[in-house]
């Protein structure tokens, strides 16, 4: 096979971090290339090089053998590169047809041609089995679609070469089966797809070769049938990584959550929790499994004190909670570790030491009259920051200049770092790479092992199976199966996630 | 610790540019208007420092535009606009001119204490609607506070107007009558109406920076400020912060309106304020927001106001000017980020860049 792209000895400095350096990348035609790194590894950097986002500080680009030097995105489009960003760059007011144009709009006379685009569109979509429609407005089509729409955007603009950065990260199983099947047609029609991820499962899944990153240097490039999960962990890694959680072995106690065919509503006031019941005990991890959109925001926004509740009951060691406030619930001993910790965890611009107290700002020791103690603040947040292993070691610097892997330290240091009776965490290991998702992992089993009630919410199912002692399966705002991990399969559970019945 | 002590290094670094390059291109648009520009900013300069009427002057303006702005801050640290101050001002001074003529023979200390709470009192009732409005109905603050400027100035129109309530019937001014002596703040420096109210405002701005940045009520309102989705997990009630953020943004307008008519003005007339509410804005942006940082800001607002009038006396040249200036200055205090980071860009591409 002919290489498409090759990358020579890359180096990338930013002001504070080398973030590649000497990297070298070869990339065949009509491959699905793998990058794979953690966090910060440079991958992203990597790829907004070659997409002309930044210019390398030295290093050489090859396009099929000629040299290029790329002074922006345009330049790299007209190479035939083209990108899907983890966050889509669509106008939801516009349609399908209306965002593709945009830039490049044909025109008949002074008006726009839009009879025009729509036919090719519609055709590209057809042809590449996309199913887009190319008259609906973004903001009614869901999240897949959305992905789907900026694939076709590249298709329309005549890519050969597309960069996938972490396209899996909002999908639901489902979509992300679509999406290799996707992925795969791309390929057999001639298209060179990176994709860029931190899971390796994906990895297996889907690359023929894969370019592991680490610390901005290229560790290797293999053959994906040659290689095995454990093997690339240790490469992306550094060091030997456990997939398995050694789960604490503890007395299941007494029961310490109880809920009554609860049911409450969404955002848009539609009905998203239709009768849910169950309990969690001490020392006992309850998973809930679904597909997003079935309830899962919304019970644990009910069961943080966020959402009212139209009918039902909640107990805590059978005190009746229901409709209780956040701040009551917080004093009660329920820990709370959101689905989005930018926007419910944490205050960006916020000081850690600041973030580290968002909760009990109210409690003693911290309470002294109408003053914020803000010695003892800064003394018990110092004590985290060295206990969590938080990086920087600096609780003056804001939680928004954090990655993500230590932002989500910040909000486990918080909520653990008291007594607490129950833990609700809503997708806990959501952007994080196998470092610090082993970390929070390990953590939650802590807490288990401790004797404390955990609620675990995720989509991820695989972390479902890791952590829980019972799986519960919520479809449609309602608890459907429950399971028992060692005795059931991904597939079986995935059935029931899906509607179907056991 | 040092980073964060060269990160405010850089910052106030950036508000002196942005002072500088402002006169410099007020002294350009002088020089093309056919003004000699020299002889203009030295008698702004002059005017507002060049004698003992003119600094006081300064000090006078320089007051309520402190108030004013800490009022501007209270609301922003909680994510609000509050762009109702010139009616809050309205309000307080209307307040504080009816206690100050009603009530007869007080102790001046007691007298001045009560005509402050009231105006104070109403600031915060005239901030109180918009926040209510906000919180429980999400009806946006600026559309709430602007509407009740509306509402402040006919009312204080009115209440002076020929048959207005507080007319007083022994003048043809449409004007209230004077406060009582027991209400009028103490000058402190003879021959200039200079008083009190300075160093009342500059001991507030320290009340206010406790207050945000040390005390609990701060802590949470600035939370609600950055995040409010954080803060509502967080337990703390978003719509009880943002009414009290809007209170005692409103308060504060008062307490400027009313200091201002029992300190310069020692009775009611309409629009008695000259902008001190729109200024404000400006001061606390110039300001970065920071209680401490709009003492100097609104010093320099002040001096503007105070030295203009000699500037148009003897450069002949438009008051409106300043405008032009402190419009300018704000302009380049918006521009320093991304014109900072070109630089910076540019700077550490020429250390770095290509030589690894």
């Amino acid at each position: 096979m002919p290489s498409i792209i090759r990358m020579e000895n890359i180096v990338k400095r930013f002001p504070s971090v080398l973030a590649n350096d000497h990297v070298n990348l070869e990339v065949e035609e009509g491959e699905i290339h793998c990058l794979l790194g953690e966090n910060g590894a440079g991958k992203s950097t990597l790829m907004n090089i070659l997409y002309g986002l930044y210019s390398h500080d030295s290093g050489k680009i090859l396009i099929r053998d000629r040299e290029v030097r790329f002074r922006g995105p345009a330049d790299a489009i007209a190479n035939g590169i083209g990108m899907v960003h983890q966050d889509f760059m669509l106008i939801p007011v516009f349609t399908v047809v209306e965002n593709l144009i945009l830039g490049a709009e044909p025109v008949k006379g002074f008006s726009l041609d839009l009879e025009k685009a729509r036919e090719e569109i519609a055709n590209l979509s057809e042809k590449y089995k996309l199913d887009v429609e190319p008259t609906a407005y973004i903001e009614n089509i869901s999240v897949g679609m959305q992905q789907r729409v900026e694939i076709l955007k590249l298709l329309y603009r005549g890519a050969e070469i597309m960069i996938f950065d972490e396209p899996t990260s909002i999908l639901t199983p489902q979509e992300v089966d679509e999406l290799y099947k996707i992925m795969n047609f791309l390929r057999e029609n001639g298209k060179t797809i990176i994709f860029i991820t931190h899971k390796l499962k994906e990895v297996m899944e889907i690359s023929d070769r894969v370019t592991v990153l680490r610390d901005g240097r290229v560790i290797d490039t293999i053959d994906t049938s040659s290689t095995n999960p454990h093997e690339l962990a240790r490469m992306m890694v550094g060091r030997e990584v456990l997939f398995r959680v050694e789960k604490p072995s503890v007395r299941i106690g007494k029961r310490v959550l109880k809920i009554e065919n609860l049911h409450a509503r969404n955002q848009r006031g539609l009905p998203a929790l239709n009768g849910v019941s169950l309990d969690v005990a001490e020392g006992e991890v309850v998973g809930i499994a679904g597909i997003d959109g079935n309830g899962q925001t919304e019970l644990v926004e009910v069961l943080s004190g966020l959402r009212k509740i139209d009918r039902g009951k909640i107990s805590l060691y059978d005190r009746d909670i229901t409709n209780f406030t956040p701040k009551e619930l917080i004093d009660m001993g329920i820990a709370h570790i959101p689905e989005d910790r930018r926007l419910r965890g944490l205050i960006l611009d916020f000081h850690l030491y600041e973030n580290l107290i968002l909760g009990f700002q109210d409690n003693k020791p911290f309470r002294r009259g109408v003053i914020l103690d803000l010695k003892r603040v800064k003394e018990w947040s110092s004590e985290l920051v060295e206990d969590f292993d938080i990086r920087p070691r600096d609780i003056d610097v804001n939680a928004g200049s954090l990655s993500g892997g230590n932002q989500q330290k910040v909000v486990i240091a918080r909520e653990f770092s008291r007594n607490i009776k129950l833990l609700v965490a809503s997708q806990p290991s959501r952007g994080l790479d196998v470092g610090a998702t082993e970390f929070v992992h390990n953590q939650i089993m802590r807490v288990k092992a401790e004797g404390k009630a955990v609620l675990l919410v995720s989509l991820e199912l695989s972390e479902v199976m890791n952590l829980s002692d019972r799986i519960l399966v919520i479809y449609e705002g309602k608890i459907q199966a429950e399971f028992d991990p060692k005795k059931t399969t991904e597939s079986e559970i995935g059935l029931v996630m899906a509607g179907g019945h056991v | 610790m040092s980073r964060n002590i060269n990160e405010s290094v850089l910052t106030a670094f950036k508000v002196l540019v942005a002072i500088f390059l402002a006169f410099l291109f007020g002294y350009i648009v002088l020089y093309i208007m056919g003004y000699d520009p020299v002889v203009a900013y030295g008698s702004l300069i002059k005017g507002a420092f060049g004698s003992k009427r003119g600094f006081a002057e300064t000090l006078i303006s320089t007051t309520p535009l402190i108030f004013g702005s800490l009022g501007f801050i209270l609301a922003f640290q909680c994510g609000l606009f509050n762009m109702g101050l010139e009616g809050q001002i309205a309000i307080g001074g209307i307040v504080a001119a009816y206690l100050g003529y009603t009530i007869p023979g007080l102790p001046p200390f007691i007298h001045i204490t009560i005509c402050i709470i009231g105006a104070a009192a109403g600031g915060a009732l005239w901030g109180l609607g918009p926040g209510f409005l906000k919180a429980r109905f999400g009806i946006h603050e600026v559309i709430g506070t602007i509407m009740m400027n509306y509402i402040a100035f006919d009312v204080s129109s009115y209440l002076v107007s020929t048959h207005g309530p507080m007319k007083d019937r022994l003048t043809d001014m449409p004007a209230s009558p004077f406060i009582h002596d027991s209400a009028k703040i103490i000058r402190i420096w003879k021959g200039t109406r200079l008083h009190w109210g300075i160093f009342l405002a500059i001991f507030f701005s320290f009340v206010v920076w406790f207050l945000l940045f040390r005390t609990r009520i701060g802590y949470k309102l600035r939370a609600v400020g950055k995040n409010q989705f954080a803060a509502e997990a967080g337990g703390i009630n978003v719509p009880r912060y943002m009414i009290l953020a809007m209170v005692l943004s409103g308060l504060f307008g008062g307490i400027a309106g009313g200091v201002e008519i029992l300190g310069i003005h020692y009775r009611l007339f309409a629009a008695f304020s000259p902008g001190y509410g729109w200024d404000a804005i400006a001061v606390s942006l110039l300001g970065l927001l920071s209680p401490i940082g709009i003492i100097g800001s609104a010093f320099l607002f002040g001096f503007l106001r105070s030295g203009s009038i000699l500037m148009q006396a003897i450069a002949g040249v438009s008051k409106d000017m300043i405008s032009v200036i402190t419009g300018v200055i704000i302009f380049f205090m918006g521009m320093s980020d991304p014109v900072g980071n070109f630089i910076k860009d540019k700077l550490l591409r020429k250390l770095y860049g290509n030589s690894v």
